[in-house]
């Protein structure tokens, strides 16, 4: 077989138009690695699944534009696992889709805030980190990246990736340099009527109204929230509108702000260097998420391995050069190019991260919280 | 003798009657099941849960309150928007499909009548979500506000609008709307029409005397399943509206997914189920009113 009819084959395999034994059998690589691997055996290093040991799928619910979908064919090559994904807006509806049970699913990636809950109502099981040999705590740089993860001494979660929570401008069309939640939401209700988008996720939109008073991000009190909420119904005839796929319309000139994650900050500069990522001087929210498996996964040992493919520092690499969110693992920071670990995005200045605040679990479950968010949208 | 046999035949009689009540049984028992199972039940479920309270970390927590349900009118702009946009998007589609129908059903020749049902359903092919999410392009910034600004009229806006909303509803619901209107005329025995014309009628005294009282099934059939399917639409005012247009159902769908308030979210599903039963009985009744009296006058 010459080059150019193994790279034929190699796209067909790729395309999934034929199977990997095929592929294998006609390159004649299948015979090579098999001569290759009995006569070395101790280039064997990486744990051989055997055929069926996992299963032929494995369900995973996460964030949209969350990981390279090219890691997800490699992890399929490599175990004949497909990896089945779903995705959601917000951590109160991924927490209420699970407890309602049924879901089938095998690994989810919830935010810091939620995991205490999580455990709390018996819904994830301890890890098994015998299972995830890439997961090593001594390489994490910051304790309160991974601390979340552990609950009562016990680890139910692993840290996957971190970020904060600004506000996304297009320079083109707002030329006012914002700095602050307060001109953030007085541009909404002033220069731009009609053009700011807001999460559906009553913790950041709540959070940064609660912002504009210069209350806690975290804030339960009642006539704090009622401020919150007034802000929010006020805001509402001028907002573009409530949702947390906000890329879209910011990349098609719709709206020309909207609160917005680290990543999603990043991959809209990539699209065009007009839109600037803003963290508010008063603050707002700082966020670490992780993978954890619920309790009765049906695919439980795919997905270990998948956790485990995803936490290998060459994976984790190429996951946040398409993500775009910061990690806390050494040796995937090691790995990666000077210009993203300088980047003001991905990891801002101290003083900008200082007054941040991680999300709060009272939050997730705090009746009134849910209710103003439900009067907000429903408004 | 003649008692006799009388009295033999009695029980022949009635042993028919009852193997023919079982046969009936039998034949209903399916659909009897069907019914109990995923409505009653169901039903019964939401009624016991709407008087309840929500519980610590969301879900339902058994009580007995009516706080739920004086709570409903913090989703009146809920109730609102459904009851404004169900009903006038019902009509919409009548007035569009009507013409449609009627020019399928009557006016088109056998050999292309074929083919134009076809294109009204082949939208159906292609999944309803992409679709929908085609309308958000067309009515986003780089579709048609685009092409009026291009005309000199700026920055006019129609996605996450009542506007766009409706133009999905419209969109969605119209064949809903046709077909069975289609179907009433097409049986519409065209020698009527020739009468009237006859007897002296314009064409506008014969529509009105004649095609639209026997199409008044059909569109009453169209209007009832245009109307009750839109009174419980999610998925375009999520999709069209951007969380600026909702309906009950988008509402029930933030109580049940995100706030986790499963009784306040079967008291706003009751509340719904009621107007309902109320908007479709008396809907039924003025039609059945005034079709009696087409068919009276009609004879």
């Amino acid at each position: 077989m010459d080059r150019k009819d193994f790279i034929k084959q190699l796209r067909r395999y790729q395309k999934g138009s034929i199977s990997r034994r095929h592929f294998l059998g006609v390159t004649g690589l299948g015979t090579a690695t098999a001569v290759l691997a009995a006569s070395m055996p101790h280039l064997l290093t990486r744990r051989a699944f055997a055929a069926g040991e996992l299963g032929d799928q494995v369900n995973l619910t996460t964030w949209p534009d969350y990981h390279e979908p090219k890691n997800f064919e490699k992890f399929t090559a490599e175990t004949g696992v497909k990896v089945n994904i779903t995705v959601f807006g917000s951590n109160e509806e991924m927490f209420a889709k699970l407890k309602a049970g049924g879901t089938g699913w095998d690994v989810l990636v919830p935010t810091n805030y939620t995991i205490e809950t999580y455990v709390g109502e018996d819904m994830f099981e301890p890890l098994e980190t015998a299972l995830l040999p890439n997961y090593d705590p001594k390489f994490y740089t910051d304790a309160r990246f991974t601390a979340p993860g552990d609950v009562n001494g016990k680890t139910y979660a692993v840290h996957k990736d971190w970020g904060t929570t600004g506000f996304v401008v297009n320079s083109a069309k707002v030329t006012e340099k914002p700095t602050s939640w307060k001109e953030f939401w007085d541009l909404t209700n002033g220069a731009h009527k009609g053009r700011t988008m807001v999460h559906d996720y009553q913790l950041t939109t709540i959070g940064n109204a609660l912002k504009y008073f210069g209350y806690s991000f975290n804030s339960n009190d009642e006539k704090e929230l009622a401020e919150a909420e007034k802000l929010l119904i006020d805001s509402k005839p001028n907002l573009f509108a409530i949702n947390s796929d906000y890329k879209p319309s910011l990349i098609n000139g719709d709206a020309y702000m909207s609160v917005c994650w680290t990543g999603d900050g990043k991959q809209l500069q990539k699209t065009d260097p007009a839109f600037q990522y803003i963290l508010g001087k008063e603050g707002g929210e700082i966020w670490a998420d992780f993978y954890a498996v619920p309790k009765g996964a049906p695919h439980r040992a795919a997905g270990y391995a998948l956790i485990n493919f995803l936490l290998e520092p060459h994976v984790n690499r190429d996951e946040v050069l398409f993500h775009g969110y910061p990690v806390a693992d050494k040796r995937v920071i090691d790995l990666l190019p000077k210009e993203i670990i300088s980047d003001p995005i991905l990891y801002p200045a101290a003083e900008l991260l200082a007054p941040l605040e991680f999300g709060a679990a009272a939050t997730l479950t705090n009746p009134a919280r849910a209710e103003i968010m439900a009067r907000f949208k429903s408004a | 003798m003649s008692a006799g046999t009388a009295t033999i035949a009695v029980p022949a009689v009635t042993e028919r009657k009852q193997s023919g009540r079982w046969l009936t049984a039998l034949l209903l028992a399916p659909s009897a099941i069907w019914f109990f199972v995923l409505l009653i039940l169901p039903l019964a479920v939401v009624l016991i849960y709407s008087v309840g309270v929500r519980a610590p970390a969301g879900g339902y927590q058994a009580a007995f309150t009516f706080d739920n349900y004086l709570n409903l009118p913090a989703r009146w702009t809920a109730f609102k928007n459904t009851l404004t946009l169900a009903p006038l998007g019902t009509l919409i589609c009548l007035l569009a499909g009507y013409p449609l129908a009627y020019f399928l059903a009557v006016k088109s020749s056998a050999r292309w009548r074929l083919i134009l049902l076809i294109l009204v359903i082949v939208p159906f092919w292609t999944s309803f979500l992409i679709r929908t999410y085609a309308w958000i392009f067309i009515l986003g910034g780089r579709g048609i506000p685009a092409i009026l600004d291009a005309m000199g009229i700026a920055d006019v806006r129609f996605i996450n609008t009542p506007f766009a909303v409706m133009c999905g509803i419209v969109y969605a619901y119209l064949p809903l709307m046709v077909f069975p209107i289609y179907v009433s005329l097409e049986k519409l025995d065209k020698r009527l029409l020739e009468a009237s014309e006859d007897l002296g009628a314009g064409p506008f005294a014969t529509f009105r005397q004649i095609t639209l009282p026997l199409s008044a099934p059909g569109i009453i059939t169209g209007c009832m399943l245009v109307f009750i399917l839109l009174m419980g639409e999610y998925l375009i005012p999520q999709m069209l509206g951007g969380g600026k247009v909702f309906f009950i159902g988008n509402a029930l769908v933030d109580l049940f997914l995100q706030s986790l308030n499963w009784p306040y979210g079967s008291a706003v599903a009751m509340g719904l189920v009621v107007i309902m039963l109320v908007t479709v009985t008396l809907y039924l009744r003025a039609t059945a009113a005034t079709g009696g009296r087409r068919d009276a006058s009609l004879i």
